[in-house]
């Protein structure tokens, strides 16, 4: 069985049908993309996903456990916008991240001590520790972007879910993003969801690109017909599968 | 250039903020002068040294049988009711405004009830609450109390309700219970709200104050207002209705900048 597992899931809100008939698999550690049009069911599946709602029909398993009733330590989300306390200082976002499920959400005395070296040491590494006592919202869009990222990732999720995290920065933000994700990727081997408008970062940091659509449109009732997953793309190696060699030659090695 | 493009600069700001009270205060002063020159003793409009003088013996002398200045026991009686009575407003507003707003079988059971409650006017339950309460304090607290806590109930559940559903999910992705989201996340997110209200809310108190110590007290500004009115102490009244006017302005002035002092992450509607 493998670690997220979504069978034969539709969901409907009052008679409209939003998507159908959904199912993917996908191993640990693999890195899923997400595209499609607008109004195409993509951020409904991650909502999915993330348990914040529950489907109309069948189910979504995450490594074997139970379907979730309710958004859960397993699963981490990073939405476009409103994705980190503006209450709370930068340092104490990330503070949030392991304090929030204890009883009164807060850690005491040494604890505290000992859980804002570990959120600095986690602040060093996404290049905030220079505001961390500052608030959020003196902070860039990207900035708050990879404070979200760090503040999920505290929690250790075993997925995380991404809602177009990088849609509302500038180009050059966007790309310096992309390096920041691959990096922490690269680092805790998470199994990532994210969903996009923008098909390169969908190709360019996936290993799987999934493309929802409707396959039947009727043309009287554009909303008759629910979308699902018309294409599941192999994106490693830049969207060009087969390209490495199975067997090993060692030709060169010789010389 | 356009009306709507004119700034004024520093000094005619300045200039602009005095301009209407000095107008009052001139016309008033024209208007008594007007009034003592026919009948030096009228006493519907003192000249404004008189009010002065007044001040400072209301302010300082003590009372002939007790020696106590009554000014400042009357502002003590009512500041002490007012406080008492907001602070429970407050208390309360924000428990149920928290609640309504965060747990839905608690709003589908209070929302309703607290918008019908707001509509009743709390001035005509007043003699409901000297009958059930008596003429002491309570009564005047109560009605306090009823007056100011269906609004800020509203105001806090409908702020409440307003925070980003995104913020309540991502805390439940970090495994916070319905208690820690409440108290690390609503809770602080709304208290700006709730000082917000609490001073909106100030008119509304005194308004109720002062009719319930027209009415039935021993002490209180309210009351003392409606006392020397039958000997038409214009003076006395008048300094009253400044102190009035004043205590407000200065207590929302200091609810304002702790505001600004406790949540400085709150830029924008305080």
């Amino acid at each position: 069985m493998s670690f997220v597992s979504v069978k034969n899931v539709f969901q409907t809100y009052g008679t409209r049908p939003i998507i159908e008939r959904v199912n993917v698999e996908v191993e640990e550690g693999e890195f899923i993309s997400i595209v499609g049009a607008s109004g195409c069911g993509k951020s409904t599946f991650l909502r999915l996903l993330l348990a914040q709602e529950r489907p109309t029909r069948g189910e979504i398993s995450i490594a074997g456990a139970p379907p979730a009733r309710e958004p859960g330590l397993d699963r981490g989300i990073v939405f476009q916008r409103y994705s980190v306390f503006p209450h709370m200082s930068i340092r104490d976002n990330i503070v949030a991240g392991e304090s929030f499920r204890r009883g009164w959400g807060r850690f005491w005395g040494a604890e505290r001590k000992a859980a804002q070296a570990r959120a600095d040491e986690t602040l060093a590494r996404i290049g905030l520790d220079h505001v961390a006592d500052q608030y959020p919202a003196t902070l860039s869009g990207g900035m708050q972007q990879r404070l979200a990222i760090g503040q999920a990732l505290v929690a250790r999720p075993r997925v995380l879910l991404l809602d177009e995290p990088f849609g509302a920065l500038d180009p050059g933000t966007r790309i310096a993003m992309h390096d920041f994700l691959t990096d922490l990727r690269a680092e805790t081997g998470m199994t990532v969801f994210m969903v996009t408008h923008d098909l390169e970062e969908a190709f360019k940091l996936g290993d799987r690109v999934l493309v929802f659509d409707k396959p039947r449109w009727d043309p009287q009732d554009p909303n008759l017909n629910g979308a699902t997953i018309t294409y599941d793309f192999d994106a490693r190696n830049g969207g060009i599968p087969f390209q490495t060699l199975k067997e090993e030659t060692h030709v060169l090695e010789e010389h | 250039m356009r009306l709507i493009n004119i700034t004024p600069g520093r000094a005619l700001t300045a200039f602009l903020v005095l301009l209407p009270f000095a107008l009052v205060l001139i016309a008033y002063a024209i208007g008594s002068d007007i009034r003592l020159t026919a009948n030096p003793s009228d006493k519907l409009l003192p000249a404004l040294s008189t009010i002065g003088d007044t001040m400072v013996r209301l302010t300082t002398e003590g009372d002939r049988r007790t020696g106590d200045i009554l000014f400042w026991v009357d502002t003590w009686a009512s500041l002490k009711r007012l406080g008492i009575g907001i602070g429970i407003s407050a208390a309360l507003g924000l428990l149920f405004g928290l609640a309504i707003g965060l747990l839905p079988l608690v709003r589908s059971t209070l929302k309703q009830f607290v918008a019908v409650l707001s509509m009743i006017p709390p001035l005509a339950l007043l003699p409901i609450l000297f009958i059930v309460f008596g003429l002491g304090e309570l009564s005047k607290v109560v009605l306090i109390v009823v007056g100011t806590l269906p609004f800020i109930i509203r105001d806090l559940s409908q702020r409440t309700i307003e925070i980003p559903q995104e913020l309540l999910v991502k805390a439940q992705t970090l495994g916070a219970s319905t208690w820690v989201i409440a108290i690390r996340v609503a809770l602080p997110q709304i208290m700006p709200r709730l000082i917000q209200a609490v001073r909106l809310s100030l008119g509304p108190a005194w308004l109720f104050l002062i009719a319930a110590e027209a009415i039935a007290s021993d002490a209180g500004l309210g009351y003392r207002i409606f006392l020397v009115r039958r000997y038409l102490a214009m003076d006395v009244i008048l300094t009253y209705v400044i102190w009035i006017t004043l205590l407000p302005f200065l207590i929302g002035w200091g609810l304002r900048y702790a505001a600004r002092r406790f949540f400085p992450w709150a830029e924008e509607g305080l």
